[in-house]
C-alpha cells in the first residue's frame, strides 16, 4: 500500500443509548496509533460523540443505525458520521448563548476539530470532521 | 449505562461535594441532578462538583449541569467545579459555564472558596 493511500476503518453503530461509546473506543485506538496525545484524543472522542448524538437525536432516520468511518491520512485523521435521516439546513449556523441548555453539539465539534463539514440531503447527512496531526498534547 | 458510573456526595462545611465517576451523558447527568436535588431539598445551596474521575461530559450532560448552576443562582448559592481534565475544562469554557461557576484545580481549593 502506498504511504499516500489512507487506511480506513468503518463501523456500524445502532441508534441506542450509550452506543456512541463503542465508536469512541475505536477512535481512541486510531488516534493513539497516529501519535495524538491524550488531550487531542479526548477532543476527537468528544467531537465524535456529539456527531453521533446529533445523528441519533435529530436525523429523523427510519434506519436505526449510523455509520462511522475513520481514515488515517498522512497529515490528518478524518472522522465521518453518516446517518440516513432527512437532512437539515447546514447553512443555518447555531446561535448559542451562555447557559443555553441545548444546541451546543455543533459548536463543540467545530471548536474541537480543525475542520467540520456537512454533506446533507433528504437521504441523509454525512458529517466529515478532520483533526490534523498533533499540534495539541 | 454500559460503563462504570457512580455518584457520591458528602458534606464539607457549608459545601456539598458531589464526586462523579464515569462518562456524563443524559442518564448519568440525571443521576447527578437527583443527588443535587436531594441536598437542595435539605436546604444546602453551595456545591462543589468533583470530576476527577470523569473523562468526558457530552453536551446533554453539560445542559444538566447548567440546570444545577441555575438552581444554585435561584437559591443564592454557588456551584464550583474541581479536578477537571483539560477536555472538560475546554468543554465548559466553550459552553460558557465558566462565566457562572468557578473552576478549581483541587477539591481543597474549591472548599476553601
Amino acid at each position: 500500500m502506498s504511504a499516500n493511500v489512507p487506511k480506513r476503518f468503518e463501523l456500524e453503530i445502532p441508534i441506542a443509548c450509550d452506543k456512541e461509546l463503542e465508536a469512541t473506543k475505536v477512535a481512541e485506538r486510531v488516534a493513539q496509533e497516529m501519535q495524538f496525545g491524550p488531550d487531542c484524543v479526548a477532543e476527537i472522542k468528544l467531537a465524535l460523540i456529539e456527531g453521533i448524538i446529533n445523528a441519533f437525536e435529530h436525523s429523523g432516520s427510519a434506519i436505526q443505525k449510523v455509520l462511522v468511518e475513520f481514515a488515517i491520512h498522512d497529515e490528518e485523521l478524518e472522522v465521518v458520521v453518516q446517518d440516513f435521516g432527512q437532512g437539515f439546513d447546514a447553512s443555518s449556523k447555531p446561535n448559542v448563548r451562555p447557559l443555553q441548555r441545548r444546541g451546543y453539539g455543533r459548536v463543540l465539534m467545530e471548536s474541537l476539530m480543525d475542520e467540520v463539514k456537512y454533506f446533507t440531503s433528504p437521504q441523509g447527512t454525512r458529517l466529515v470532521m478532520k483533526k490534523r496531526r498533533p499540534k495539541c498534547a | 449505562m454500559s460503563e462504570v458510573f457512580k455518584v457520591t456526595a458528602r458534606q464539607a462545611g457549608k459545601f456539598i461535594v458531589i464526586a462523579v465517576e464515569g462518562y456524563i451523558n443524559n442518564l448519568a447527568g440525571e443521576k447527578v441532578l437527583d443527588e443535587f436535588n436531594r441536598w437542595t431539598a435539605e436546604g444546602y445551596r453551595h456545591f462543589v462538583l468533583n470530576l476527577e474521575k470523569t473523562q468526558l461530559v457530552n453536551s446533554i450532560g453539560v445542559s444538566i449541569l447548567i440546570e444545577m448552576i441555575e438552581k444554585t443562582q435561584e437559591l443564592n448559592g454557588s456551584m464550583a467545579f474541581c479536578c477537571l481534565l483539560p477536555i472538560i475544562a475546554k468543554t465548559f469554557k466553550i459552553m460558557g459555564l465558566t462565566q457562572y461557576a468557578r473552576v478549581y484545580e483541587t477539591e481543597a481549593e474549591a472548599i476553601a472558596g
